[in-house]
């Protein structure tokens, strides 16, 4: 999944509880595996609608639209970066004004080898500030912005912080993904799940815009769009995602959900051609192999990988440790190189990993 | 040598306990009202300030609409949308049991972080706030107030709130204050993305204001701050009248002393140094016995300038008396300072005492005559000042540098003028013979005037103020009564429980009575200040009793053809908008001024348009309150009609008479610390005179001495004495008179306007002033009583010691 960053979720906690992280834990990262009460439920055999799905879903209580890239400068510089925009409802459905129980959440952020910078919007739904609307597909919170035409085929994606700003062009070569069975993707063995389906395949080309000036970049990115009512399960405390691009052309999607009674993971190979397989249960293992200590405390950021089926073994390594998101629901997210059986680039995605002592306060 | 000079010196106060007892008074009355004043002004800082951090509109710049309107909160989206992080915050005033609380709206999303809302975090429900119900924050004593009304949504109670506050989530304030999609600012994040717009490209119509631009209320405040100030310090100078009389007398009577001692060979430097020790020692016994009266006096007056502030400004008021450090430490420094300012001239003296030098009984008369020049000519250039201060200032310090300099420099000219009038030949029938007695009391008087002129010098200054600021008051109570009766016209005020029963009332009402008119009004922003907009039928009711101070020809009229707006005064001198020009009440809602109308006494600036343009315009217009036209007799039997056909809350039927009574008692709250202030210093002028005539009284016995060797008796010397104290003060009180009438001049057409946003005609009482020169000439009286009454005792031996030993 990219069970990413769910953190917007809790959008309506930070004003009043940034500083409790107790009770956010006992229901899972950013109170993910609270109750879905009054929510749709996430159902197995729905078939996914496009370009509708492309759209909000405000009787589900969250959903992100999820875009990470790759990326390369002229003199060979790696950058990576992420736009994501989250909603999360408060109660089901849409009101006019500051009535809506939708909130929003953006995070975006150019990561390089030597700087990781980053940056967070949120927004009230309602009253324009953010959303997503279809006819033309527009995904924006403030001025950031995602945009194109309703079959994603090509994108246009701007965003900007004090720091930074790109401006980006994508191009989509192959069709969309659905993860699990149709697009229905089972996060715990109680039967928490999402409907999830991604674009794993974009060229990309434009613009970053850093203190050291304008860098000419481009690369490949993805996207992934996802929407639940209750993704976890009350005792899963946070995940590890992986999307690793091969030099080959094929493609994994694969994530560990860490819980008290055992993990969970799945994953989905995606082939050169686009053709999409979910894996068993089991058939993906992941091993951390080294650890970094990020804003108080240890992340890990080097991975060993397998798939003994597909007979790859790969280390996944940050391109930089310190990808962190220092935002309302902080976690790490940033670029990886792969090496090993088979080569290539992809993104890493990392939730709720505690801070220990005295950091836990910031 | 040093702890027996000291020991010498003390020994003065042993010997004249009653001496002491003047100094420390005087002293620490004046502590006391200027530590009073102070502690009253910083609580009302601490309040304003404490509002402005809770609001959070501390440290941020802003952005407000430049027609001062409410904006839309189109606008605060497109800034957003153009990259600007920026947070919008909507802010009105809503009804709330019998008074009226303010509501501020945030967007807790992007809102930052709120001591109020840190506060309450451990005890609210994540999403409650934004729920369906939503939530108010509010202190304990609104909190019950809201809990009160079963109709609110919950309430956490943060002590962190200023009072009469309520903060809650932006969405549930605008219904609350039925303002749908409005917004009164925005506040600028400091982190601000690369590359956005500039404001005057995507928000032309937005003005960005300074973080350090005080808050609104704190600017609006500020007259009558100063005014309070300005009370202050006038007690303070009069309470320093008392000191340096005391000391003078001190000085005069240790003469001999000193002497003694640098005769002995103590040092003049060491001398001075233990005068001075003396004087500091005295200033902190004082200055903490002030501190303390000032803290009670504080204490007294807060109520009334928690309610003046209210009641004139609707600003959170100063809720209870806490002790400030820098409040004690000022307070000690002025002590401090006032003891040796008014002691500077003894310590010089003492500082150049010529050790053989003859005793100097005369000096102070015969200094007089040089005095009076220099005194004239310092009163006049003081009083030249003043005037300058008005034609190059402008607005309230102009006012009070006016008022300064004429107080000041009326005060220096007054024993001029006094010597003056006392050498005025006597009117004398022809061929009477010489009154030598009468030549010697005018003498007498002459001479003491030097001694006195500090006394009465203060005693001009407390009656001139007595009847500036009474004649001011009175002015104001008759006018604002008069324009009650023209005003209030409806015999009978209906409020309604919601718009759904007023409709029924009205329905009801209408077979029954000469006239309905609906109250209905919603309060909005115009010209960046909160303004309450009526909206008015056509009824001839309005331009038969609504008195315009200025207006265009048939403004009724055309405000019934909905084409402009009429404005109150305080709105339109604040705003500086007057007929003819251009007020925006909101977005696409902009009226010619047609004229302007009094409303004294009102917090926040009025409004009134035709009904039809305000239904247009606003939404949410409650329909609930009418006044009813109706003949005076029925007015009984239709309140009880009433009460049997609905079902009427308390309150809810109000006569024009209880109205008025209400209206009234609430202007006379306003006053209470004006008055307060003004009988305190009018009593420490009567101090000043007692101590003053002390001070004279042990230079009085070789005067009087050869007068009673003469044949003339004690007795009568003595009411010789208390009539020559009470020509004295009425005298003064006589030219303190025309002072008074400048003064009251000036704070009616210059203070007020400024202060209060309203001019006031000017109406005399002449009932006041002969009650005030009645007052005055008892307390001369009386201070000259306690001295002359010893006379009385004097025995005849000691009369005649005087003629023995020269001192």
């Amino acid at each position: 999944m990219n069970a990413r960053t769910l953190c917007a979720l809790m959008i309506a906690v930070l004003a009043l509880t940034v500083q409790t992280p107790e009770p956010a834990r006992a229901q899972g990262f950013a109170g993910l595996g609270a109750d879905a009460e009054g929510f749709a439920p996430v159902r197995p055999g729905v078939p996914l609608r496009f370009p509708a799905d492309h759209g909000p879903h405000p009787d589900f209580r969250i959903e992100w639209w999820y875009l990470t890239a790759n990326l390369t400068a002229a003199d060979g510089t790696e950058y990576g970066i992420q736009w994501t925009l989250f909603r999360n409802a408060l109660r089901p459905g849409e009101a006019e004004g500051w009535r809506s129980p939708q909130l929003w959440m953006g995070n975006a952020a150019v990561t390089s080898a030597r700087a990781h910078r980053f940056a967070e919007r949120r927004a009230r739904g309602g009253i324009g500030q953010a959303g997503v609307t279809l006819s033309p597909f527009t995904a924006w919170i403030d001025d950031w912005r995602m945009e194109g035409p309703d079959d994603l085929s090509r994108l246009r994606l701007r965003a900007s912080g004090s720091d930074f700003s790109y401006d980006l062009t994508l191009q989509a070569r192959g069709p969309l993904v659905l993860h699990g069975r149709q697009g229905y993707s089972v996060k715990s063995a109680q039967g928490q799940a999402s409907y999830y389906y991604s674009q794993p395949e974009y060229d990309v080309s434009g613009t970053l815009v850093l203190p050291e000036g304008r860098v000419e970049v481009t690369g490949k990115g993805w996207l992934d769009r996802e929407w639940s009512s209750q993704p976890l399960a009350g005792d899963q405390a946070g995940w590890d995602w992986f999307g690793l691009r091969l030099d080959s052309g094929e493609k994994l999607m694969a994530f560990r959900l860490r819980g008290a009674s055992g993990d969970f993971t799945a994953a989905t190979w995606i082939e050169a051609d686009g053709t999409a397989t979910a894996l068993a249960a089991g058939a993906f293992e992941v091993e951390p192999l080294e650890t970094a200590r990020v804003a108080g405390r240890e992340v890990p950021v080097r991975w060993r990988i397998r798939l003994p089926g597909r007979g790859l073994d790969v280390e996944a390594t940050a391109l930089n440790p310190q990808s962190w998101m220092g935002t309302s629901f902080p976690y790490w997210e940033g670029p990886v190189r792969i090496s090993g059986s088979h080569a290539g680039r992809g993104y890493l995605e990392m939730t709720g990993y505690e801070a220990r002592g005295a950091d836990a306060a910031r | 040598m040093t702890g027996a000079a000291a020991l010498a010196l003390a020994s003065h106060w042993r010997r004249h306990p009653l001496q002491l007892f003047t100094l420390l008074a005087g002293l620490a009355l004046a502590t006391a009202l200027w530590s009073a004043v102070q502690a009253v002004n910083a609580e009302a800082r601490a309040a304003y300030a404490r509002a402005a951090e809770q609001l959070g509109a501390a440290g941020y710049d802003r952005l407000e609409s430049r027609s001062g309107a409410f904006m839309d909160v189109a606008a605060y989206v497109a800034l957003r949308r153009a990259g600007w992080q920026v947070t919008p915050v909507l802010e009105g005033r809503m009804r709330l049991g019998p008074d009226r609380v303010t509501v501020v709206g945030i967007d807790p999303l992007t809102h930052p972080s709120l001591p109020a809302l840190d506060e309450a975090a451990g005890r609210v429900q994540p999403g409650e706030l934004l729920g369906p119900r939503g939530l108010l924050l509010a202190d304990a004593g609104t909190a019950a107030r809201i809990r009160a009304r079963p109709d609110l949504p919950p309430v956490v109670e943060v002590e962190q709130i200023p009072p009469d506050t309520i903060i809650t989530d932006i969405g549930l304030a605008e219904r609350l204050l039925g303002l749908p999609g409005r917004v009164s600012r925005l506040l600028i994040l400091p982190d601000q993305p690369q590359g956005i717009p500039p404001l005057t490209e995507i928000a032309p119509a937005l003005e960005r204001i300074d973080a350090a631009a005080r808050s609104d209320m704190a600017r609006l405040t500020d007259s009558f701050q100063l005014n309070l100030t300005a009370f202050g310090l006038l007690s303070f100078a009069v309470g320093l009248f008392i000191v340096h009389g005391t000391t003078g007398l001190a000085f005069e009577q240790r003469r001999p002393v000193f002497r003694t001692l640098r005769a002995l060979g103590l040092p003049a430097r060491r001398l001075t140094v233990l005068a001075l020790a003396e004087m500091v020692l005295f200033a902190t016994l004082a200055g903490g016995a002030g501190l303390v009266l000032g803290y009670l006096v504080a204490a007294a007056l807060l109520p009334g300038v928690a309610a003046t502030l209210g009641g004139i400004y609707g600003v959170p008021a100063p809720g209870s008396l806490t002790l400030r450090p820098e409040w004690i430490a000022g307070g000690m420094g002025m002590s401090l300072a006032g003891a040796l300012l008014a002691g500077a001239q003894a310590l010089w003296r003492l500082r150049r005492l010529p050790i053989l030098a003859a005793p100097g009984q005369h000096a102070w008369g015969l200094a007089a005559a040089r005095t009076d020049l220099a005194l004239g000519a310092g009163g006049l250039a003081l009083i030249a000042a003043g005037g300058l201060a008005m034609v190059l200032l402008d607005g309230l310090i102009a006012g009070f540098a006016l008022l300064a300099g004429l107080m000041l420099g009326a005060a220096l000219l007054l024993p001029p003028i006094l010597g003056l009038i006392l050498r005025l030949p006597l009117p004398r029938r022809a061929g009477a013979p010489d009154d030598p007695l009468a030549e010697w009391f005018r003498a007498d008087m002459r001479a003491q005037l030097p001694g006195l002129s500090l006394a009465l010098m203060a005693l001009l200054l407390a009656l001139a103020a007595n009847i500036g600021v009474g004649t001011m008051v009175a002015s104001f109570r008759l006018t604002f009564t008069s324009w009650l009766d023209q005003r209030l016209v409806s015999e009978l005020y209906v409020t309604a429980r919601d718009d759904a029963q007023g409709a029924q009332i009205a329905r009801w009402l209408r077979p029954r009575v000469d006239a309905v008119l609906p109250i209905r009004a919603v309060e909005l922003r115009a010209a960046g200040q909160p303004v309450f907009v009526h909206g008015i039928i056509d009824h001839p009711v309005y331009r038969d009793n609504w008195p315009l101070l200025d207006a265009a020809p048939g403004a009724w009229e055309r405000l019934a053809r909905g084409e402009g707006v009429l404005i109150s005064e305080q709105l339109a001198r604040r705003s500086g908008k007057w007929t003819g020009a251009r007020l925006a009440l909101g977005p696409g809602w902009e009226r010619i001024v047609l004229g302007v109308y009094a409303d004294y006494g009102n917090p926040t600036g009025q409004a009134m348009v035709s009904m039809e343009d305000l239904l247009e315009h606003a939404r949410n217009v409650p329909n609930r309150r009418f006044g009813i036209r109706v003949a005076p007799e029925r007015v009984p039997e239709l309140i009880g009609a009433l009460r049997a056909a609905f079902d009427l809350p308390a309150g809810a039927l109000i006569d024009q008479a209880a109205l008025k009574a209400r209206s009234l008692e609430i202007f006379e709250r306003t006053f209470v610390i004006t008055g307060a202030l003004n009988i305190l210093t009018l009593g420490v002028a009567g101090f000043a005179i007692l101590t003053s005539l002390l001070t004279l009284w042990s230079m009085r016995l070789p005067q009087l001495a050869p007068l009673w060797a003469l044949g003339i008796t004690r007795r009568r010397l003595m009411r010789l004495e208390i009539l020559r104290s009470v020509a004295l003060a009425g005298l003064t009180a006589m030219l303190a008179l025309p002072l008074g009438l400048v003064l009251a001049r000036v704070l009616l057409s210059v203070i007020n306007v400024e202060a209060f946003g309203w001019r006031l005609p000017m109406h005399l009482f002449p009932l006041d002033w002969l009650r005030l020169l009645l007052l005055a000439l008892a307390a001369a009286a009386v201070a000259a009583a306690i001295p002359a009454r010893r006379l009385t005792g004097v025995p005849p031996s000691d009369l005649l010691k005087v003629f023995a030993n020269e001192r």
